[in-house]
């Protein structure tokens, strides 16, 4: 795609191999400089100051709301909270919706797939007011299978909330979510379906209409933007129903001695000066992608998801969790070198600065079900190129070498 | 091959581990998670007379914590319980003779690191 050149950090570590976007990707030369340009010419803070250098920052605020209101198919830019980054978008739906509308007894439906941030909140659900979890097992193809809700033993009008990753971080699979939306309205699941798209959103043109959700979830700094930012879409009325997390300044309407009334959405959960110079970067990681192109992206994605998984096979030895076809799949690949543990793999590679993910991958449950410990991810993102991909495949060699398999 | 990390130590104390198993009757014992990779050792041991008369390992990681295991199950047999205890991880890193990163750091000290805890 020859996008490479506009990431600096390239050209400052030319003998790296980056193949670990899944867990946060790298920032383009474009969003670096809007981050220095919000803090070297118009940095105030927003929505506070009458002067005109006030405004200048609340308008590349709220220019990012509209630029990412617009990526992601939001027909209306107060629908889309800035938080922290994924795992705290998802933080809200379950303790600004989910402890204020479920009760006990109430099932939310997750997948065996999910990354800690889609679990560990609804866990603390279960402890906290006592609704329970159902787990969707995956199916062959490693997609969810969710049809088996035709089959469990369970109350359909209990499940009040399907909470489900668009793509796996660990098998790089991508779910059918507007399937899985027709489907829950076929059965009349009244559930409000949530998506956690901290993957699927760097690689994927998104659309919630189409996706028919009621939330989503995703982080910017997995999407070429900053860290410390991201973001939740939900409807308005659901966010105006929703209690804030956290309170304090910039949330509220009024404050007397005798309360406070929240302010409207989505200020209402974005408590405390926010991050502005993230929001800046954010924006030109939108406007950074959309001049890429997002079809663009994703056929080149492909073409290197495939050539990665060709090159995997063709190795004895590397045993990978995941479908081996290109098909409805990120450029995640999870691996193993069958008799060398992943971090011993990490560590060789490393050597040869090939930057690669080792461990549970923050998916333990899932992990378990494979019956692996730890494996390692490579993932490539747009500035990936196939030499790269020749590399890891070298570096493999060694390891085989080292570990004498 | 002469490798800084994986030396003939490592792989060898990888591929055929000391003392894997688990002790009977063991009066010391513990297990311990290294919570960045999942990671999982545990240890037995059987002290008597204030010495450890039998120890012996088990668990999941890398090969540089499995190696670390075997190597520590393989000195600390026979010791005294006293010694062991003021045995500094610097010192149990000294017997391994590798060069590690911060990260593998942890690796290496898992299985010393749950040896201390079982005889705390």
């Amino acid at each position: 795609m020859n996008l490479r050149k506009d990431f600096p950090i390239f050209g400052n570590r030319p003998e790296m191999v980056y193949l670990d976007s899944a867990a946060t990707s790298q920032k383009p030369r474009q969003v670096i400089a809007a981050m220095t340009e919000f803090l070297e010419k118009h940095n105030a803070n927003v929505h506070r100051g009458i002067y005109d250098l006030s405004q200048e920052a609340t308008d590349i605020f709220e220019g990012a709301r509209g630029k990412m209101a617009r990526f992601v198919g939001a027909r209306d830019e107060r629908e889309i909270v800035f938080t922290g980054n994924a795992s705290e978008a998802l933080n809200l739906v379950a303790l600004g919706y989910g402890k204020k509308f479920l009760t006990s007894g109430d099932i939310v439906v997750i997948s065996a797939a999910e990354h800690h941030s889609n679990f560990v909140p609804w866990l603390r659900l279960r402890k906290e007011i006592g609704i329970r979890i159902f787990m969707l097992p995956l199916l062959p193809d490693f997609t969810i299978d969710y049809r088996i809700l035709d089959k469990a033993k369970i109350k359909k009008e209990k499940i009040k909330l399907v909470a489900l990753t668009q793509a796996s971080n660990v098998l790089g699979t991508v779910n059918p979510i507007a399937e899985i939306a027709d489907y829950l309205k076929r059965r009349k699941i009244k559930a409000k379906l949530v998506v956690d798209a901290a993957q699927s959103i760097p690689h994927m043109k998104i659309d919630v209409g189409k996706l028919g959700c009621d939330f989503l979830a995703w982080s910017g700094h997995k999407m070429l933007g900053p860290s410390g930012i991201g973001g939740l879409w939900a409807r308005r009325e659901l966010l105006e129903a929703m209690d804030p997390m956290l309170s304090g300044s910039h949330m509220i309407n009024e404050v007397t001695e005798e309360g406070a009334s929240w302010n409207r959405v989505p200020e209402k959960f974005e408590t405390g000066t926010g991050r502005l110079e993230g929001a800046a970067g954010l924006g030109a990681a939108v406007d950074y992608l959309q001049k890429a192109g997002r079809e663009k992206i994703a056929g080149y994605e492909k073409e290197l998801t495939e050539y990665l998984l060709e090159t995997l096979i063709k190795i004895p030895r590397v045993e990978i969790y995941g479908s081996k076809s290109g098909k409805n799949r990120l450029g995640v690949v999870a691996f193993n070198v069958a008799g060398v543990h992943a971090h011993d793999v990490g560590e060789i590679l490393n050597r040869k600065q090939i930057c690669v993910r080792t461990g549970h991958h923050c998916a333990m449950p899932l992990l378990a079900r494979l019956g692996v410990e730890s494996t390692v991810r490579a993932s490539i993102y747009l500035y990936n190129t196939k030499e790269d991909i020749d590399r890891l495949a070298e570096g493999i060699a060694e390891v085989k070498k080292i570990f004498r398999v | 091959m002469n490798d800084p990390l994986y030396r003939e130590i490592i792989l060898e104390n990888f591929e055929h581990p000391q003392n894997y198993g688990v002790v009977k009757n063991a009066n010391a014992e513990k297990t311990s998670v290294n919570e960045l990779c999942g990671d999982k050792i545990h240890i037995s041991a059987r002290i008597v007379n204030k010495k450890i008369a039998e120890i012996a390992w088990e668990g999941e990681g890398c090969a540089i914590a499995r190696a670390a295991a075997s190597i520590l199950t393989g000195e600390t047999e026979g010791q005294p319980v006293v010694k062991i205890k003021k045995m500094t991880s610097e010192a149990f890193l000294k017997k391994m003779g590798i060069t590690l990163t911060p990260a593998r750091r942890k690796c290496a000290l898992l299985g010393f690191a749950t040896l201390q805890e079982a005889i705390k």
